[in-house]
This record gives C-alpha cells, structure tokens and sequence, in this order.
C-alpha cells in the first residue's frame, strides 16, 4: 500500500480527508502513483502534471523520506520506504507566495 | 421575474449574492472554490442554473466546475485546453517569438441556445468551445492562426482572450477582444477571422493606427442593435455603427478615457456606464473619487455616478470583466473592485450601495435574472 499526502486545496477537490492509500502492482515510482492517483481521482487530472505531456507542475513538487524527489527522472524506482507504505509520498504545492 | 443573482469571481474564490426583485437584502454563500483564482463564472442564459466556472492558480493550473442547481453543488468537467496542430510563437514582451502556451481561462461564454455549449476565451489568446456541458473543449484554430498571429503581443496581464460576444441576430457570428491584439469577427461560425480595428488609434505600438496589436479592455453589445458595439480600450472609449467595421472615439467629456469594463443600459440601447481610471500605471479613479459614467447617447456626453459611491481617498481599481447589468426595471448595475467591494445600483446608476465591502479583490462580476 503507498501513502499519499496531497495539499489541501488538492484534497478539497478530491473529497478526501487525511492520506490516501493506493495499491500499485509492478515498480513504485512518480509515474505509477501519479496513474493510480489520477485513475482514482479524475479531478485531480491536470492540477499535478500536465494532462498530455505528463511534466510535473512547476510549483507542485514531490518529497519523502525528507527528500526532494521532483526532479528524479517520473519513471525511477522511488525509495523503498514508499513502496513499503512506511513513508508517504508527499505532493508538495511549493511556498511560492500567493 | 423571482429575484437576481450575481455571481462574483475573485482572487481567492468564488461568491453567489441572491436577492429578489427589490434588490434591498442580498444572501451572500461562499466562499466557494476557496483560496482558488476564479477569473469567471457565468450562467447559461437559457438554463440560469446552469453555471459555469473557471478556477485556476499558478500551483495547480485549471479547472472547469459546472454547476446544475445554481451553485449549490459543483462538479469538476475537462480542463485539456490542447491547442490544434503545431501552436506556432507569437511576440512576447520584448518582441522576440515565444511559443504559445495554455495559461487560463479568462472568460466563460455560455451559448445563448444550448446550455451544453460553452465558449472559453484563453490565455495565451485562443477560442475554446465545449458542446458538451465543459467536458472537452476544442479550439477554433483559425483566430489563432490569422496572419497576425506571429505579431500579437500580450498585454501587462497576459495575452489574453477575454471578450466574447455572440450576436443575438446571427448564430455564425462571434465578436472576440484580445489584448493586445484587438477585436476579431468571425462570420462562419469561428472558421474563419478577420480583424476588426479600423479607427482604433493606440500610441503604445509602432504604427498607432495597425491593423492588429491594439489594447482592447472589453467591448459591450445591445442585443436589440447587434451592429452597434461599444469598446473600453487601453485608452479611449470606442463605438461602431457596423458591426467593428469602423470605430470612432467617443470619450467627450470623460476626466480619463482609460478604463476596463464597459456595459449597455439593459432597455437603453444607447445608455452606456465606464468606470474612468487615471492611468495605465495608476490603476485608481482621478482624484481619488470612484465615479461611474454614464452616457444616455451612446458616448460624448458623460454624466458622473457619484451617489453613494466613495468621492475621497478611493484608490480601487475595476477590472475588465467586473461590472454587470440586470433585466429589471429600472435596471440595476453592478461592479467590484480590487479593494472587494461590490456596488449596486437598483436605479440604473442613480444611487449607489455597497452589497459587502471585504471580499477578496474582485475579478469578475456576472448578473442573471432568476426565474
């Protein structure tokens, strides 16, 4: 199971409290969470990476293990500790002002 | 006639105000969308609640929200804005080629006879239309690959498309305003534009009196005279008797001929409100005085809107898309400022009161009588 901690305003728009859990067959990476995510919650299409070319937002980033994980290649095993469910991956709205 | 609703975008949500018809109490819900960029919101004309929503930030791009019970409950629809074919470059600020890129969308033009059909005008400047309630758009490629194109430039917020107007008397024609571009027309049902900037005179761009590039805020019909448009540009406020074939000046005697939104009396074909504002780099009423304009013949002759409305230390701005017009008789006007004031006028801009004073800076005000 990976744990996923969306932003708050991301989480109004999915109706979700708290993390959300997702099953991911085969390898663990930002592509495959960002797929069961987006599967699980079609709003989210869009307001994470770009609906066609599929490249991260430039003020949302990806953290865990307190690691900045945005800019590793989308298709890279992510760290154990997220495909095991310890850790969560964070989808991160960057402090950017506003 | 049971009441008015004003839908009202800001820069942190959205904001619903309901009244009846004697426009004296208003309920205020919201915020809606809160913390979002709600650039507009907009009823269909033929299903008033039916709305439709664009939501955006600079974090998480955008969003359309379609309503069925008049804001109540929303659902997200499609935000794929793909532009068609290779997008091509337009100017950018400094005048080197910039590839066309989805910003936001700036505008929602619901279709005056399918609530499923929508027109969002974008940033960077292009035409969507959805035909099935907001869940997929496709662009009208032919505004965006007029001749001009390479040479559009974007204004100080962006190139944005920001106006569209459909012509009550002819389905196949559309109206568009783009700054800094200018006014296009299409009269074959969006396959095929043409610029429609004849007598626009501009000072900011090489040659003042160009086909293209001129900084139009927002133009403004009466459905009964579909031909006569009325434009508020960077400077200057504009008419056309033929439909933007041709354009003269009719600022007379305004104190500033700069501004942003512009509206049409809704009985009065030729009674016409702007909102002066000093400058382009001062972006607040002269001297300090919020003062609407109004001209009972259609431009020249301005009278000042001052009752009720602050006459010192006001230094709020109105954006283009932040004033509207009910269906009421007399007809009440309405606008919002940067400063989160929504002020309305039940006697056709007589008088004036503020319906609340603190809302987020407003960018969007959109009136619809309700059944």
């Amino acid at each position: 199971m990976i744990r996923v901690i969306l932003p708050t305003h991301l989480r109004t728009l999915a109706h979700v409290d708290g993390e959300v859990h997702l099953d991911i067959e085969g390898q663990v990476t930002q592509h495959s969470i960002l797929n069961a995510l987006e599967a699980r919650y079609p709003m989210l299409r869009g307001t994470i990476r770009d609906p066609v070319t599929h490249q991260r937002r430039a003020f949302v980033r990806f953290f865990a293990c307190a690691q900045d994980l945005s800019h590793e290649s989308p298709d890279a095993p992510l760290l154990d500790a997220v495909a095991t469910g310890a850790e969560p991956f964070l989808v991160v709205g960057a402090m950017a002002g506003g | 006639m049971s009441g008015v609703r004003i839908l009202v975008g800001t820069r942190k949500g959205a904001f619903v105000l309901t009244s009846d018809t004697t426009r004296q109490r208003w309920d205020i819900s919201g915020p809606h969308f809160a913390g979002w960029e709600i650039y507009h919101l907009k009823g269909s004309p033929i299903e008033p609640n039916r709305l439709y929503v664009s939501q955006s930030t600079g974090w998480f791009g955008q969003l359309i929200q379609r309503s069925d019970n008049g804001g109540e409950t929303w659902e997200p629809v499609g935000n794929q804005f793909v532009y068609e074919g290779v997008p091509g470059t337009h100017q950018w600020y400094d005048g080197t080629p910039h590839p066309w890129e989805f910003a936001r969308v700036w505008h929602l033009e619901p279709s005056l006879t399918d609530p499923d059909t929508v027109y969002a005008g974008v940033e960077d400047a292009a035409l969507f239309r959805s035909r099935d309630g907001g869940k997929t758009w496709q662009e009208f490629p032919g505004l965006r690959e007029h001749g001009s194109g390479p040479f559009w430039q974007p204004g100080a917020g962006g190139m944005c498309l920001h106006t569209i107007i459909l012509d009550p008397a002819d389905p196949e024609r559309l109206f568009v305003a783009i700054s800094a571009a200018g006014v296009f027309r299409t009269d074959d049902a969006g396959m095929t534009w043409r610029p429609m900037n004849h007598g626009l005179r501009s000072e900011g761009i090489p040659d003042p009196h160009a086909e293209v590039g001129h900084c139009v805020h927002r133009l403004a019909m009466h459905p009964s005279r579909p031909d006569v448009l009325f434009m508020q540009k960077h400077w200057d406020v504009m008419r056309s008797d033929n439909a933007g074939e041709s354009w003269h000046e009719v600022s007379g005697n305004l104190p500033s001929d700069f501004g942003f939104p512009i509206d049409v009396h809704a009985h009065e074909p030729d009674t016409i409100y702007v909102i002066p504002i000093k400058s382009d780099s001062e972006h607040y009423p002269p001297d300090g005085k919020l003062r609407v304009y109004r001209s009972r013949t259609g431009g020249h002759e301005w009278e000042a809107l001052t009752k009720g409305l602050p006459q010192r230390n006001c230094y709020v701005n109105v954006l283009r898309d932040a004033m509207g017009i009910d269906a009421l008789d007399p007809c009440g006007v309405y606008f919002g400022t940067t400063g989160g004031q929504i002020y309305a006028s039940a006697n056709a801009g007589d008088s004036w009161a503020p319906i609340v004073r603190d809302l987020p800076a407003v960018l969007s005000v959109e009136v619809q009588m309700l059944p």
